[in-house]
């Protein structure tokens, strides 16, 4: 862990709120894992804020990108840094994701959770299928860089607009049938709302196999240095930051 | 005025002894080695370890924080392992990350709490008991405003004050801090309480009660209901509580409270502190204390300080000496 000045390289609107930040960000890049997240001083809330984390997009030779959402004050103001600006990164923080998979891996995003899913994607070796979800169409996220990797992609919206109408556990609970009836091993990744967690959570417990749960709370250090950030586990509230955000399906307890 | 020259930063707090006169206020630093990679403990005078107390507590319930302007409210709850698992985990733990590739001893105050008057001395006397040599000192918190039972309820009335800190002065030798809250109708009767039963040193201030509410849910936002204001929000209450606090007592205060940088840091210096620990400033910058410290000394050089130790008080007539 480290924190480095890093220089945004391209800020790119992709829509509805949603924007890639692409920092060169040399120390950080190299050590990051799918599944762990930086934790960004936001240049013009430095005296008023503090850092906000986001999960890790991709992190490729100096370049590590972020997928954001403009939700809030942090957001909005991260929304207005431009081209070789400087940004403060601290990182690369938290447990990620497993590096191996046994069987086909099912990674099931919602919004803007399909971040650390692409990062995972890429790493990852073996069969992969992204499940990705959202309100409509524009909640759909990188499908253009998933494909790009060669992944297999299925889609779910509510209203219809993309893909299945319904929740995205809709054709994941196809595709785990599936699996299912065949004796093929598959395990479980997720991020996103705590509703699509919790579903994916129970789908791993119920079939028995591993399932990866990477929860997004809100968070003052980023380090485990304040126990701000806390999800009650089987092992009493652990903290997000350092004991995730990454848990096996069977740590969470959910309330 | 000294524009050369090596300014001397070492600072003493009662029978402790430190490089620097910045240090890191408890509950913002985990237990010492959660920043490593990000701080230089070169430029640190001590870390203070998050509160711990007899048993595991599990701390309050969601959300923990809010932000507000100027600071932020917190209600973590002391959450924390119990001193057992504090003494032979973490303690060794701080010493192989921290002094070892430091090279010498960066000491170690160690923050308590508990439920009952006996509790207070059962933990410093584990603390003190503690073989390893690691812990430098022990910080009673008496005035922490999230823990119902605890906390707080043992730094509102001087009597009681006056008995806990008797009670943990006769548990342990290890240098003894108390942590006073600043919204007290006057600092005098708190500190006289501090000083009378033995205490070594006080460190000022605590967070302030607060609470914030939801206009949207009508809720209040804190699972807790209420919490305690730290940030810039209070710097200007520390620097009220240290500088009453001097004029009651020669005891070495540590002040914190809205230390974000040098300047902040100088205040509470010329208001009566001996040193000075950054808290919430370290969330946003991890560096904050190290810049700090070469922030004051580039101070003390403009000036003609040849030691840190000059500016205490000097914007304190009435200080007790």
């Amino acid at each position: 862990m480290l924190n480095e000045k890093a220089t945004v390289a391209r800020h790119e609107d992709i829509g509805s709120g949603y924007r890639y930040l692409a920092l060169s960000s040399p120390l950080v890049s190299s050590q990051a894992r799918p599944g762990q997240f930086v934790h960004v001083k936001v240049p013009g809330l430095e005296d008023s804020a503090l850092r906000r984390p986001f999960s890790i997009f991709d992190a490729d030779g100096d370049m590590l990108t972020l997928l954001y959402k403009k939700v809030g004050r942090g957001t909005a103001a991260l929304n207005l840094v431009k081209e070789g600006d400087t940004v403060e990164v601290l990182g690369s923080l938290g447990r990620g994701f497993p590096a191996a998979c046994s069987g086909t891996a099912l990674l099931v995003g919602g919004g803007y959770g399909i971040a650390p899913l692409h990062f995972l994607a890429k790493r990852l070796p073996g069969r992969k299928i992204v499940f990705a979800g959202g309100r409509t169409e524009s909640d759909i996220l990188a499908a253009d860089r998933f494909a790009a990797l060669g992944v297999e992609t299925r889609f779910a919206t509510n209203d219809g607009s993309l893909g299945e109408k319904g929740f995205v556990t809709l054709p994941l609970d196809a595709e785990i049938e599936r699996l299912k009836a065949a004796h093929e091993p598959f395990e479980l990744f997720t991020c996103g709302p705590d509703g699509l967690l919790k579903a994916v959570a129970d789908r791993a417990l119920a079939a028995g196999v591993p399932g990866w749960i990477s929860m997004d709370r809100h968070m003052i250090c980023g380090v485990g240095a304040c126990y701000a950030c806390v999800q009650k586990t089987v092992r009493g509230n652990s903290r997000c930051c350092i004991e995730g955000p990454v848990f096996p399906a069977e740590e969470l307890v959910w309330e | 005025m000294g524009m050369t020259g090596k300014v001397d930063m070492s600072v003493s707090l009662g029978p402790l002894r430190l490089s620097s006169p910045v240090a890191t206020a408890s509950g913002t630093f985990g237990y010492g080695m959660e920043y490593s990679g990000a701080v230089d403990y070169s430029l640190l005078g001590a870390v203070t370890a998050k509160g711990i107390c007899l048993e595991p507590w599990p701390g309050n319930p969601l959300p923990r924080y809010a932000e507000v302007p100027g600071g932020l409210v917190n209600a973590i709850g002391l959450q924390g392992t119990g001193v057992e698992h504090f003494l032979e985990k973490t303690v060794p733990f701080y010493d192989i990350r921290v002094n070892r590739p430091l090279g010498r001893k960066l000491p170690l105050i160690v923050n308590i709490w508990g439920k009952s008057v006996d509790e207070y001395a059962k933990v410093a006397s584990l603390v003190s008991a503690d073989a390893s040599g690691v812990v430098s000192a022990i910080e009673m918190n008496v005035s922490c405003p999230n823990v119902k039972a605890g906390g707080h309820t043992f730094g509102q009335d001087p009597a009681v004050l006056a008995e806990t800190v008797s009670a943990v002065r006769k548990a342990s030798s290890l240098p003894l801090f108390v942590k006073l809250a600043p919204n007290v109708p006057s600092m005098y009767p708190y500190v006289k309480a501090c000083e009378d039963a033995g205490a070594d040193a006080l460190s000022l201030i605590n967070t302030l009660p607060a609470m914030v509410i939801d206009v949207k849910s009508r809720r209040p936002v804190l699972g807790n209901i209420t919490g305690g204001l730290s940030g810039r929000a209070v710097h200007p209450v520390a620097v009220k509580a240290v500088f009453d606090a001097r004029k009651a007592t020669k005891l070495p205060i540590l002040a914190m409270g809205g230390v974000y940088g040098a300047n902040d840091a100088i205040e509470l210096m010329l208001a009566g502190a001996d040193a000075v620990a950054v808290g919430t400033a370290t969330f946003t910058n991890p560096a904050a204390a190290g810049e700090i410290y070469r922030g004051i000394e580039e101070y003390c050089r403009e000036n003609g300080f040849s030691s840190v130790g000059e500016i205490t008080s000097a914007a304190n007539p009435e200080a007790a000496r």
